[in-house]
């Protein structure tokens, strides 16, 4: 496979949120500022290229009956690595992500990268289409994250720009499924 | 008293899909039938309540006296996922039609957020065995309940009219977010 065309389906041909539909809790549960947003975004990018490198280089190893068990130590042990690091250097995005930078863990997304792609191609693919799924992940979050913000508080990246209240309902949980099935249809419209 | 309110705060106001957005995956990709909504509730049920038990157990006479707290996410995800491919062996013998029915989604509760979550926050809100049990029922009582209105919700899609960039996923989501609007009519009560 060519790899610049790897390198770019993360974005917008095979986006993992608004495409595939994968890694959708982390998407809903975290976006509620864009900054939220891209943080969580880059925690899971880091997450799937160095799970992606290790079971690249590993997966002759691995016997085919307990892959999903080995895929889920390799992974399990770079969230931790992701936990303890935000928790030290960057305490209050820590205090925002919450429950969700240990459920990494069980994000779709990157046991699925796992398991389709890592475990099949060789090492500079998998890396690519790591860095290619996380960013378009990290796209699709920051994203949504500023639509919500946008409506809900009437700034983007903490910079109020529309004074007053915003639309409350975005922020809260309704608003996640919503500005969600909108930006999906948007995609869709423009897939067309 | 104290067991009524963890039941009724879990159920309906902090509604594990709908206010905190865990276990999304299986609510959008099972919920087209009641059936399988059904069957994927009693699934995760029995697996949320064992993990949450045997959770509680390592957190306590295993993490907590070594003091290696940041062995939490790794220990917890290997049991779940033992345990998954226990109540898979187990649905297979017992009953084929609803292994044939939950198909794919079975390994899939492994990665299904919900189970993980609610074994965390149960250790992140102190609560005691007992409770601990209670809340894992709790939670699973409010994802088979959100799961399986929206299952029935979904089963009218088909007699609509939808615009075609609407169809599918997308309006599913707006149809969610309706109904966690209603949800949102419990906040307070507990």
């Amino acid at each position: 496979m060519n790899q610049l065309n790897n390198f770019t389906k993360g974005f917008i041909r095979e986006n993992p949120v608004f495409i595939l539909f994968l890694g959708l809790c982390p998407a809903l549960g975290v976006t509620t500022t864009a900054i939220n947003g891209i943080g969580m975004g880059f925690a899971t990018t880091f997450v799937l290229i160095m799970s992606n490198i290790v079971i690249s280089l590993i997966k002759n190893f691995i016997p085919a009956n307990v892959r999903i068990p080995s895929f889920i130590v390799v992974i399990a042990s770079f969230v931790t690595i992701v936990e303890l690091t935000m928790a030290a250097f960057m305490p209050s995005l820590f205090d925002s992500l919450g429950l969700f930078i240990p459920l990494i863990v069980v994000n779709c997304l990157v046991l699925g990268r796992a398991e389709a792609f890592a475990s099949k191609n060789n090492l500079i693919t998998a890396v690519i289409d790591g860095l290619s799924m996380g960013l378009g992940f990290t796209l699709a979050l920051g994203l949504l994250g500023g639509v919500r913000e946008l409506f809900g508080d009437g700034s983007i990246l903490g910079w109020k720009f529309i004074q007053g209240d915003g639309m409350l309902i975005f922020i809260l949980s309704p608003g996640a499924f919503l500005a969600l099935g909108y930006l999906i249809m948007l995609s869709n419209k423009v897939k067309k | 008293m104290e067991y009524i309110l963890i039941i009724i705060a879990a159920v309906f106001v902090n509604n594990i899909v709908l206010s905190q957005f865990l276990g999304i995956c299986p609510f959008i990709g099972v919920s087209a039938k009641v059936e399988t909504s059904v069957g994927m509730t009693g699934a995760v049920t029995f697996v949320m309540t064992i993990a949450t038990v045997v959770t509680y157990l390592i957190q306590h006479y295993i993490l907590n006296p070594f003091d290696i707290g940041y062995m939490q996410t790794i220990s917890f995800i290997l049991v779940i996922a033992s345990l998954v491919q226990l109540v898979e062996i187990m649905l297979k013998k017992v009953s084929p039609p609803l292994y044939q029915a939950l198909g794919i989604f079975l390994p899939l509760i492994t990665t299904n957020c919900a189970v993980l979550g609610a074994a965390m926050l149960a250790v992140q809100f102190e609560y005691n065995l007992i409770q601990s049990i209670v809340f894992a029922i709790a939670n699973s009582i409010g994802f088979g309940i959100a799961l399986i209105i929206f299952a029935g919700l979904r089963e009218h899609f088909d007699l609509l009219e939808v615009p075609a960039a609407m169809k599918g996923v997308p309006i599913s989501f707006v149809a969610a977010g309706l109904l966690a609007m209603a949800f949102m009519g419990f906040a307070g009560i507990a």
